[in-house]
């Protein structure tokens, strides 16, 4: 992200933040893109350093706070979520994926992930029945989907799925702060009944 | 490009990046022949969850709200679906008043998952240069570089979702749609709030179709040789030919434009629908079956609706329409380049039909669910998702419960033609070992100009991490890139 405000952030280094995408329906991210117009004002806030729905680069350094969408379910989530933690400050578990793995997790109940294999990909298929194996180019799933908390350290959780963009507000603007004005002061006006995002 | 390693200068191995795996779901790798030409390109899907064997057991009533889960971007494609298949399983008609409101939602999340991808997505690409500083070559660098423009974006997609809102009460995954119905009316301020941002919405959707028109002769190499190749095209179709989003028949049409085969029923899909698998991909690969794997590769989405479509059945749309068709001399367009302008027609015609709906008296009737238990054993439900038609096909016990499930997402439609593509790409672009500049970001716009739903069966979208490996004859490997 290059926006930047003089006036919103004089000499202090800009807050650093990313979002990540483990193993979700992209729904958490959605409702993060519902923050609609504000989008604006959180650009002025912070940089969005990594993203699915920004440029993706190698996970960077000394991120600031991650929100991280999804449960992890195979060894290329597992993988990243262990880099994350290590190069962030705060890791917000985002939405029920990544907090109780929801309905990533459902598939738990079966023994093992290669039934679920078959099932989609010989008993269902009608052409070269098989179970993609190439590795590392198809990554191994994980015998159960865990929630992040149970993977690495969590800071924060913000339940819902998705979560509603009015909290994902509140929480970037706890975060982040406000120039000139406390994020508390901040989040008594939400409660207050300022319009929501 | 991350930092490349010092090359040395008679290696033939260059490692751009030391991470074997990246934390992304989509990876390429391209095959050489031994005269050095690519002879054969992978697109990899590497995200894999299972749905088709959880929701055993769950009951009939619970599945549209569990398979929305399936993608955030499109849920109400799913929900849809499922609702259809279970209306099939009830065996009852859904009231008249019920079938427009779901109409409405559709149209609702056509218009919301269009403009995340031509504004959130592609039009940092289009408007700020495949070649532009990847950093900022994002949303956030075009609300930087062209706010308007992207406030315009953000206001439209908003648009859409706040359509889903006002019928389903959440933006993401409403459980609105049932077996039988839907669960709750439209009430009038509603109504009258989305009527107020119709003009708006048309015109920024208008503005973003001339703007795409006087930008399509800058991109006309990309044009060529990202995924320009003669396939089938398959969608729904309307009675009289009409471009169609809900109901209808099933129609396949060559690239010339001939019909293959026409009034199919959904519910058949089976019979001219293959799927086959590969070890290397957890995305499956359907195609036609008559011509076989993988000969019967076909495309889905915006652009195949266009292309089988007779008219789109609004005024504005038909005129766009026009357009659009005739840019291949009326025949079928085969660039897969042009998904981004047939959106924007899409765009276009979905906004006055929204229009239409919402002025319709009806859509205020309280009507709108019909109740039944289990009338038959199995129900196949479609619609048409913003990327493609989509499949929901269940078999359930006699009180409900779910006992198999099949499913075949837009997407994986357009598997082969996502591999075509790339395979095009990567030989229009490499001539030797070695993977030019540039290449990634142009496989990246082919894919992407699919909008790839990649979590219906993975996650990738948007700027998707890649990593290109670059294999010799006898299999070893030559240079590999990540993108940066
Ligand atoms: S919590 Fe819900 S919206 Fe978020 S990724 Fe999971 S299923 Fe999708």
């Amino acid at each position: 992200m290059s926006t930047q405000d003089p006036a919103a952030a004089p000499a202090a280094r800009r807050p650093r933040i990313a979002t990540v995408w483990l193993a979700g329906c992209s729904g958490c991210h959605m409702s993060f893109l519902d923050l609609d117009e504000w989008l604006f004002e959180l650009s002025k806030l912070a940089d969005v350093v990594y993203s699915p729905v920004a440029d993706v680069k190698e996970y960077p350094e000394n991120v600031d706070a991650v929100l991280v969408e999804g449960a992890v379910a195979n060894v290329d989530n597992l993988e990243l979520i262990r880099k994350v933690r290590a190069r962030t400050g705060a890791v917000i578990a985002f939405g029920d994926c990544a907090i109780t793995g929801n309905v990533t997790a459902l598939r738990n109940r079966f023994v093992t992930p290669e039934e679920l294999l078959r099932h989609a990909y010989v008993e269902e298929a009608d052409f070269q029945p098989q179970v993609p194996g190439d590795r590392p180019l198809v990554p191994e799933l994980l015998p159960k989907v865990l929630p992040v908390h149970q993977v690495v350290k969590v800071d924060a959780f913000l339940h819902g799925c998705p979560p509603p963009p009015h909290e994902i507000r509140s929480l970037l603007e706890t975060l982040l702060g406000t120039p000139g004005e406390g994020a508390a002061a901040k989040m008594g006006k939400e409660e207050n009944g300022e319009p929501k995002t | 490009m991350a930092n490349p390693k010092p090359e040395n200068s008679k290696a033939r191995t260059l490692t751009i990046d030391p991470v074997t795996r990246l934390e992304g779901h989509a990876k390429i790798t391209l095959h050489l022949d031994d005269k050095g030409r690519v002879a054969d390109a992978r697109f990899h899907v590497t995200e894999f969850r299972g749905f088709e064997k959880f929701c055993d057991g769950r009951p009939l009533w619970e599945m549209p709200g569990i398979t929305g889960r399936i993608c955030g971007i499109c849920p109400v494609s799913h929900l849809l679906a499922s609702a259809k298949a279970g209306d099939e399983i009830l065996a009852v008609a859904v009231p008249s008043a019920a079938t427009k409101l779901r109409r409405l939602m559709n149209l609702g999340q056509i218009v919301q998952s269009h403009a995340l991808s031509f504004f959130h997505l592609s039009a940092p690409d289009l408007l700020l240069g495949m070649d532009s500083e990847p950093a900022s070559r994002n949303v956030f660098g075009l609300m930087a570089a062209e706010p308007e423009l992207a406030r315009g974006g953000i206001r439209l997609r908003q648009f859409g979702q706040e359509i889903i809102e006002s019928l389903g009460g959440k933006k993401i995954h409403p459980c609105w749609a049932v077996p039988g119905g839907v669960r709750g009316q439209l009430v009038d301020a509603k109504r009258t709030a989305m009527q107020d941002r119709i003009p708006e919405a048309l015109r920024t959707a208008r503005e973003a179709l001339a703007l795409f028109q006087k930008l399509a002769s800058k991109f006309e190499e990309e044009a060529a040789a990202l995924g320009d190749f003669p396939s089938l095209f398959m969608g729904l179709v309307g009675e009289d030919g009409t471009w169609e989003h809900y109901d209808g028949t099933l129609r396949f049409v060559d690239a010339t434009g001939s019909l293959v085969a026409d009034g199919l029923d959904p519910r058949d899909y089976r019979s001219f629908i293959g799927e086959a698998t590969e070890s290397w991909s957890y995305l499956k690969f359907p195609y036609y079956r008559d011509h076989g794997y993988p000969d019967g590769m076909y495309r889905v989405g915006p652009l195949a609706r266009l292309n089988l479509c007779e008219r789109m059945g609004t005024p504005l749309a038909d005129e766009a329409w026009q357009q659009f068709r005739d840019t291949a001399g009326g025949k079928p367009v085969t660039s897969s380049f042009y998904y981004h302008y047939a959106r924007l027609v899409e765009m276009v015609g979905a906004i006055e039909r929204i229009e239409i709906l919402l002025d319709d008296p009806e859509i205020l009737s309280d009507q709108i669910r019909s109740n039944a238990g289990v009338n038959r054993l199995r129900g196949v439900g479609v619609s048409e998702a913003p990327r493609g038609t989509l499949f929901h096909d269940y078999t359930v016990d006699e009180h409900g419960l779910i006992e198999k499930t099949n499913m075949i997402i837009a997407t994986g439609q357009n598997n082969l033609a996502m591999n075509r593509t790339v395979l095009q790409a990567a030989q229009h672009y490499i001539t030797g070992n070695t993977i030019p500049e540039g290449l990634l970001n142009r496989i990246e716009a082919g894919v992407r100009a699919f909008d790839p739903c990649l979590s219906c069966s993975t996650h990738a979208f948007g700027q998707m991490p890649l990593q290109v490996a670059l294999y010799g004859p006898e299999g070893g490997k030559l240079d590999e890139r990540t993108r940066d």
